[in-house]
Formats: structure tokens, sequence, C-alpha cells
């Protein structure tokens, strides 16, 4: 099973939960953990584990072979991120700009404009007893996740069955790296504090999670701060809470350090207790 | 004219809160540029009243025409986003898959497939209650984050700002080190960075700063919740030593952040607490590095 954890507001506890819920989890069964955060991936400082693989990422991009070019400009005419230009007798590829479509590559009548490999991060895979964590990390500079993401999921796809519980720590927000990054979920956990922030940005992701047609449901971290009436919200609207996170200082201090909370909160650990038995329950019901 | 941009990589650093506090600091002297598009938050705090609202056009989407499709399949195969695939004999495209590349059109022997343009979200100029104006914007659910909105907020942003002569155009950035962040930074004066004594807020911040380096702009620090833990602290304390970064303000642990959300405010207009006293200070701080930038 597949369970996505995303947020909508960043900042909200969503590593906080994934390497909680994975550690805790894996002392009763096989659990994979991915941060496919790549942009800013943090569930490396939490869980300390032995690394069995490394490898680079890349894209494909096209690379300019001048002595087949007969200049007839059709690259630039057909790319349509204005990644390539020709500029007098030359052409020049925006490497950033490029989203690996091969249009001109495959239409360039001369064949001129070989598809070669580009770096785009980094994939790590770490294993110890019963958990699994693979996490990919975007390289400074590039700017599109959504390539990365989707070589993630497929990294997972090779490497893990399906009976496993695969967890994603997913990136914030609610545009196309989020929807690249829940799109496999069978379902998908959507963490936030009930803060005036919170609830407007969560109930953008829920907006999201329904376009998408996925099932979801919501953990309440920073419970007892704030005013909002998402409870309220979510019985309403027939929304599961999975369980609620109280505010805690100490749960603070913990996180701050790197260390996994619930060994050091034990009262953090019913909540996850609760979230295992719904996502149980939710594969059964599944089958 | 300055352009001050406010980022932290890590999300829930409080960095919405702190600019919409120097956007209540600086009053009419600022244009407010929220450029946080994907969950925009800033005006749950400045009350805007939108003077100006446009739609939004980004990217394209292939449509593919049911009476002229021949269900050759030429499209699916030239597909590098898995975009296009058949339903009851009919090739259909996903419009959440859809990148908008404009490669299927060109292969497909009957003409059946056009481009349309996509329309991405909606951007607004409005009036805040702190007697300033705000560019800010909702980029449509699912919609592409490509930094194009972004761009289009803060070129609006800037032209206002030359427009009404003030002195800082305030940008609120996105998180993250992708290609919204690329964006709020390009052109910008200055870099607020907000992180949190966590070893999350310090890796986060790393990233984001190598980053800032690429731009070539100077920057400064402000350490939320700086009393969480002390080593973590002292670790940013001395990147930043190490990096340069004008250490700006340590700002504690402390739920007035909260509390002042909850009001509908800024902290800066809980007037009585530390926070406030503190996040004012940084404001002035910033201001006198900006005179000499």
């Amino acid at each position: 099973m597949k369970i996505a954890i995303a947020s909508g507001k960043g900042g909200t506890g969503k590593t906080l939960l994934a390497t909680n819920l994975a550690s805790y989890w894996s002392e009763r069964q096989s659990v994979v953990l991915t941060d496919i955060d790549v942009e800013e991936p943090n569930d490396a400082l939490f869980l300390q584990l032995p690394k069995i693989a490394q490898e680079e990422r890349f894209k494909f991009i096209p690379s300019w072979d001048s002595t087949r070019c007969t200049l007839c400009g059709q690259c630039q005419e057909v790319c349509n991120y204005h990644a390539i230009i020709q500029l007098g007798t030359e052409i020049m590829v925006f490497d950033e700009l490029c989203h690996s479509c091969y249009a001109c590559s495959e239409l360039c009548p001369a064949k001129a404009l070989p598809m070669v490999p580009h770096k785009i991060g980094e994939l790590t895979h770490y294993h110890h007893a019963n958990l699994s964590f693979v996490e990919s990390r975007l390289e400074i500079g590039e700017e599109q996740a959504v390539p990365l993401i989707a070589q993630t999921h497929r990294y997972v796809d090779d490497h893990f069955s399906k009976d496993h519980v695969q967890l994603f720590d997913c990136p914030p927000g609610t545009s196309c790296p989020v929807i690249e990054a829940t799109k496999h979920a069978d379902f998908v956990i959507l963490i936030t504090e009930p803060t005036p922030f919170g609830e407007h940005d969560v109930k953008l992701a829920m907006q999201t999670m329904h376009q998408m047609n996925k099932p979801f449901g919501l953990v309440i971290n920073r419970a007892d701060v704030g005013n909002s009436d998402l409870l309220a919200y979510c019985k309403a609207n027939t929304i599961p809470v999975l369980a609620t996170i109280p505010f805690d200082r100490h749960i603070a201090e913990a996180y701050a350090q790197g260390l996994l909370v619930y060994e050091q909160v034990p009262a953090v650990k019913p909540a996850l207790d609760q979230i295992i038995d719904f996502l149980q329950a939710f594969a059964i019901n599944q089958k | 004219m300055k352009e001050i941009v406010i980022i932290s990589g890590k999300g829930g650093t409080g960095k919405t809160s702190i600019t919409a506090s120097f956007a209540m600091l600086a009053g009419a002297e600022a244009v407010v540029a929220d450029c946080d598009v994907d969950a925009a938050d800033m005006h749950l705090l400045m009350q805007p009243n939108s003077v100006k609202e446009e739609s939004f056009y980004s990217g394209q989407l292939a449509v593919i025409d049911q009476d002229k499709c021949i269900q050759c399949g030429q499209c699916a195969q030239v597909c590098r986003f898995d975009a296009i695939s058949v339903h009851d004999d009919c090739h259909v495209v996903n419009p959440v898959s859809c990148d908008g590349c404009g490669y299927c059109p060109r292969v497909c022997p009957a003409d059946a497939i056009k481009m349309e343009e996509r329309k991405a979200g909606s951007w607004y100029i409005s009036e805040t209650k702190a007697n300033n104006r705000m560019v800010h914007a909702a980029l449509d659910i699912g919609a592409e984050n490509s930094g194009k909105l972004v761009a289009k907020v803060k070129n609006e942003a800037k032209a206002l700002a030359k427009q009404q002569n003030v002195r800082y155009i305030l940008v609120d950035g996105s998180p993250g080190i992708g290609c919204p962040v690329q964006s709020s930074l390009s052109g910008a004066n200055f870099v607020v960075l907000v992180t949190e004594s966590t070893l999350s807020g310090l890796h986060d911040l790393q990233r984001v700063y190598a980053l800032v380096k690429k731009f070539r702009i100077k920057a400064g620090c402000i350490i939320n919740k700086a009393d969480l833990n002390e080593m973590v602290h002292e670790q940013i304390l001395s990147f930043l030593a190490m990096e340069n970064i004008h250490h700006i303000a340590d700002i504690p642990f402390d739920r007035t952040f909260t509390d002042a959300l909850v009001a509908g405010k800024t902290v800066v207009e809980l007037e009585s607490s530390l926070v406030a006293q503190q996040v004012k200070r940084a404001w002035e701080i910033i201001k006198d590095l900006n005179q000499s930038v």
C-alpha cells in the first residue's frame, strides 16, 4: 500500500510524521519510507541508517551536433519551452528550461540534436532491519522537481513489492510537484495545524485531492494551538481525522536535535497507533 | 528602490508572519509582493481590498478532436509524459499529466490535436490595511508552478513601486530551491533568510543559501525559535559567520506568532510582546543594511 504524507502549508510536521510513523511501524512489519520532498529532503537527519546504494539521476536534454546541423531552425520552432534558440549560425540549448519532451531531437531532419544525460540529483537507498529508506535530492540550481520525483517512484516500484507498507514524504503546496508525488498513492495523509494559515492551505490541499479522486484523511498537529474549527469542518464534510498531536515544547526540542519524537515523548505513540490502525483497516477494506 | 526578498527553504519558520510584519512597519514606503503563490497566505494577515484582478495563462494543453481522430496512437507513442491513454477505444489526454510540449500535434496524421492555452491562476493588486499596495496571486489547483506567475507578480510589483516611487519592494518568497524560488530571487537587492534552531532548519538554510550565492545577492538571517536547541543555534551562527551572512535577530520559541495569526494580526501589532520588539528591531537593521547595499 502506498501512503503519501502531504500538507499544503510547509512546516506543519510532514517530516516529523513521516520519520516517526515509518520507524515506529517498522517495529511490527516491513516499511519503506521515501523522501520525495526533493528540494529540501530532511528525513535522513532523523533516520541514521546504513547506506546500501547511491546513484546519480539524470534527465535527457538535446546536445547540438554542429557538424550535422543544417540550421533549418525547426528545433527552435517546435520547442514550447523556449529552451532552444538559434543565434546566427549557433544553436543554444538552455538545460534548465528543457522538459525532456524529445520533440526537437526526434523531429530534427538532420538528426543533429541527440539526447544526452544531464544530472538532476542523487538517489540514496538506506536499509536496516525492517526499515528501508530512499531519499532523492535535487541538484542546487535545478528548477524542476517533477522528473526526479517521477524517477524516484519508478525506483521504489522496481525495488519493493506492493505488499510492502510504502510511505512517501511529499513536497509542500498544491502544484505540480505535489501532484506528481501523490498521484500513485492509495491514501493521502494531510497534516496541518489549526491556525488560519494551516486551515487555509489544507483546504486547498483537500480540493486538490478531491480533483485527483484520492482518498485522504487529516492529522492535526499542534492540535491545541490556534482557533480553527477544523475538527468540526472535518466532521461536517465526513473527512476522517486519523489522529491529533498536541503542542508540546518537548516534541519541538526532540525534533530540533534530529531525534525520533516517539522515543522521547511517549505520548506521541497513541497517535501513531491510531494512524496505523486506520491505515490497516483502510487496506483491508480496499481488498 | 530596494527589492528585499524573504525566503526560508524550510516551511513553517515564520517567513510569512515576518514579511507581513515588515509590510506593516514599512507602510506606504513599500509595495508588497506575495510570491509564495502556491498556497499563498499573506492576504490572511493584510486584509487586502482588491482593486485589480486578472487571469493568468501559462502553458498549453493538448486536446484531441474525436471526430477527426483515427485512433492510430502515434500521439501516445511520442508522449514522454504518459499523458495519452485509450479509454473506450478513444485516445484521450490526461490534463494532469500533459506538460504542454506540443509534440503530439506535430506527429498526428489526421490533424486532430490542438494545443489550447491553459489558465494557471489569477493575480491581484490590492490595498492593504498597512496603507500600501500588495500584488498577490492564487495558483489554480494542480497548476504548474513554473515560476512564471511568480515573475508576473514581481514585475507588477516593480512597476507599481516605480510608479509610486516607493523605497522598498518586500517579497514573500516561495519555499524550496526550485523554479518558483529562483524566480523570487532574480533581480533582488537583499535576501532575508528566515530559519529556525532545528536540524531541518539548518539543513534547508544551507541548501537555499547555496542557491542565493549563485545569484550573488547579499543576505541576512533571522533565527526563529532560537532557544529550541542551543547546539543547533551555535551551528547556525557559525554557518552565518563562515558565509559572511549578517545575523539580524534571534526570536524565541513563543506562541505570540500563533496568537497574532489567530487574531488576524501581524506580530508587530501585538505591541507589548517581546517578539514584536525584536521584529521591529530586525526591520530597522534591514533598512540600515540596505542603505549600504
